[in-house]
This record gives structure tokens, sequence and C-alpha cells, in this order.
């Protein structure tokens, strides 16, 4: 990547201009701000409550997504973190590989990770049934009819 | 400098960014060293940590969808002491880089933020150890506790 810098004070050129880094750095600060909030609720809820890390298997899950507001939590922490992460590892990409091949390349590879990643929480979490019908009961939560 | 970032501190101009002067020693630059620096380096390097966690931990939570038996086998090999201090590595680097995530906001948003931002950083650290101290003896305890 070869850029000149102009002159100081040369008029700016306003036409083929975008302000998508400037969104970014904005989507950095805003994202930023909303999942101190939701992270550190989700932290709070799964390691601080009740029997802490020891709760967690099928059932907790299952109780958790047995509530609306817990699926709203979780996916707009998914988006929110993935897009955010993936958005600060293209600035650490740019800032390292020098290289046109290497840093296109790297970025090939987040792009799809992170691609694969949001597509498949969002799908977990939207296709997510707490009683499957061939488990073991004791692995269920309470409300699973029992057969 | 709406939009920018400051350029990459501890790294002089490359070649590439269009300038021919490459200073050899760092010479008085206005982000080298101090806590602009090391905020910036922990902060880089808490972020990629836990964009990598991130991307294991969906993988992992994804078994829910394969069988309530696939998800606890894999959550059990997590309950041991090992991963239960590496849990609080982790929460050290999510709250550190919450807490200095704000401090950027405040820095680029509030007019007197430049000129705090040394103290906005002691607070971070301060914020940091008074959180840190009761989730670690909580944490620790629910993993050597049983
Ligand atoms: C040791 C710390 C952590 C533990 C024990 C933990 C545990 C869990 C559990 C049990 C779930 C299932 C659903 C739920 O409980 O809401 C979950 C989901 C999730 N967690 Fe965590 N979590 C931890 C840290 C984090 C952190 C630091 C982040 C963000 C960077 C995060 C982001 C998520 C997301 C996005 C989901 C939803 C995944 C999906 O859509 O399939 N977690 N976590
Ligand atoms: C807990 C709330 C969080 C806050 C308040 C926060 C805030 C910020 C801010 C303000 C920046 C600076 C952006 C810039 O320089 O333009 C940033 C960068 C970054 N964040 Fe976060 N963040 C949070 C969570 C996360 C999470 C969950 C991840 C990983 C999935 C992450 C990964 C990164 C990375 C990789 C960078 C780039 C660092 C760099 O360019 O040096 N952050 N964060």
């Amino acid at each position: 990547m070869t850029t000149t810098i102009p002159a100081p004070r040369t008029p700016r050129r306003l036409r083929g201009r975008t302000n998508t880094e400037l969104y970014a750095w904005m989507f950095m600060r805003a994202s930023g701000v909303l999942l101190v909030i939701l992270i550190f609720t989700h932290l709070f809820v799964n390691l601080m409550t009740g029997d802490g890390i020891n709760a967690l298997d099928f059932g907790f899950v299952a109780g958790k997504w047995a509530d609306p507001v817990w699926q709203v939590w979780d996916l707009m922490m998914l988006w929110l973190a993935m897009l955010h992460g993936t958005n600060g590892l293209r600035t650490i990409i740019n800032d390292y590989a020098e290289r046109d091949q290497v840093r296109l390349w790297l970025k090939v590879g987040l792009y799809t990770a992170t691609t694969i990643t949001i597509v498949l929480g969002t799908l977990v979490i939207f296709t997510f049934d707490p009683c499957p019908p061939d488990a073991a009961a004791d692995l269920l939560p309470s409300f699973c009819p029992v057969p | 400098m709406s939009g920018g970032r400051a350029r990459t501190p501890g790294r002089p101009p490359s070649q590439s960014e269009g300038s021919t002067f490459v200073p050899k020693a760092p010479a008085g630059t206005l982000y080298r060293g101090r806590e602009g620096m090391w905020s910036w380096v922990a902060h880089r390097v808490t972020g990629i940590g836990i964009f990598f966690f991130l991307f294991a931990h969906i993988l992992d939570t994804a078994l829910v969808r394969v069988s309530p038996e696939a998800y606890n086998e894999v959550i059990d090999t997590y309950k041991n002491p090992i991963v239960g201090l590496l849990e609080v590595g982790l929460v050290a680097a999510v709250v550190f880089h919450a807490f200095n995530g704000l401090r950027i906001v405040l820095v680029d948003f509030w007019s007197k933020g430049p000129r705090y931002q040394k103290h906005m950083f002691a607070t971070v650290l301060v914020l940091w150890v008074v959180l840190m101290v009761p989730f670690t003896i909580r944490h620790l305890s629910h993993v050597f506790g049983g």
C-alpha cells in the first residue's frame, strides 16, 4: 500500500471519499459501551450467582434460553462482540501485515471465521430445543414433559 | 482528529507510509513509553485474547444443538483447577479491556478527557482491583471448594 501524504493545507479531495473508517471508529465506541453491560451481566449471572461455574450444564442453558430476554441478550452479545472484535483485529492486521498478499489473506481468514461463528451462534439460539426427545431425562431441565 | 487513531506507537513510520525520515532511536515521540503506550499495548493484547476465547466459546456452546450429553461432557472437562485459573485470567482481561475501553471513549468524547487521561488510567487500575479481588475469591472457592 503506497500512500502519498499531500503537502500541508492541500484542500481535501471530497469526491470519492467515504466515511467507512469514521463509522467503524464510532461503532467500536458504541458497541464497547453496550458490551460492558452485556458481558458483565453474563459473567455475573453465570459465575457469581448460586453455585457459579459448578452449576453450568445443559439444564442451565435450557433454563436461561426458555426466557426470551436471555435469548435476545445472548444474540446482541454475540453480534456486537464478534463485530467489535473483528473490526479490532482488522485494525491490527492493517498495522502489522505490511505485504499486500499477507494482509489480504489474513483478512479473508478473519472474515470467514467471523461469518461462520455469527451464523452458527445465531442458529444455535433460534433452533435450540430444551427437551430433545431421545435424551436422558435427568440431563434435561425440570420443565420438560416426563415421557 | 476525527476517525483517526493515533499512529501506532512504538513503531517508526515505515517507508510505505510515505516518510523518508526514519529515526533510529525514539526521539521524543508523544506516544512512546509511559501510561499512554502501556495501556494501549494491554488493550490490544487483551482484545486479541478475548477474541480467540470467544471463537472457541461459541463453538463449544453450539454443542447444545448436538446433544445434552455432548455439551455436558465438554463442559465437565473444563471443571478443573487449571481451567478455573484460566477463567480468572479471562475475566481479568475482560474487566481491564472494558474499563480501559470506557477510558478511551471518555478521552475521545469528553472535553476534559485528554487532560485527565492519566488519572482515568489510575482509576481503571483501581476499579480493576476492586472487581477482581471479590471475583477471584468467589470463583476460586467454587473451583476448589467443589
Ligand atoms: C468463564 C467465563 C464464561 C462462562 C462460564 C460462560 C458461559 C456461557 C454459557 C453457559 C452460555 C450458554 C447460554 C447462557 O448462559 O447465556 C454462554 C453463551 C454465550 N457467551 Fe459466555 N461465558 C463466559 C464468558 C463469556 C465472554 C467473556 C463473552 C464475550 C466476549 C461471552 C459470550 C457469549 C455469547 C455470545 C454466548 C451465546 C453463544 C451462542 O449464541 O451460541 N461469554 N456462555
Ligand atoms: C467489554 C466491553 C468492551 C469495551 C468497552 C471495548 C472498547 C474498545 C475500544 C474503545 C476500542 C478502541 C477502538 C479504537 O482504537 O478505535 C477497542 C478495541 C478493541 N477491542 Fe474492545 N471493547 C470491549 C469488548 C471487547 C471484546 C468482547 C473483544 C473481543 C471479542 C474486543 C476486542 C477488541 C480488539 C481486538 C480491539 C483492537 C485493539 C487495537 O486496535 O489495539 N473488545 N475496544
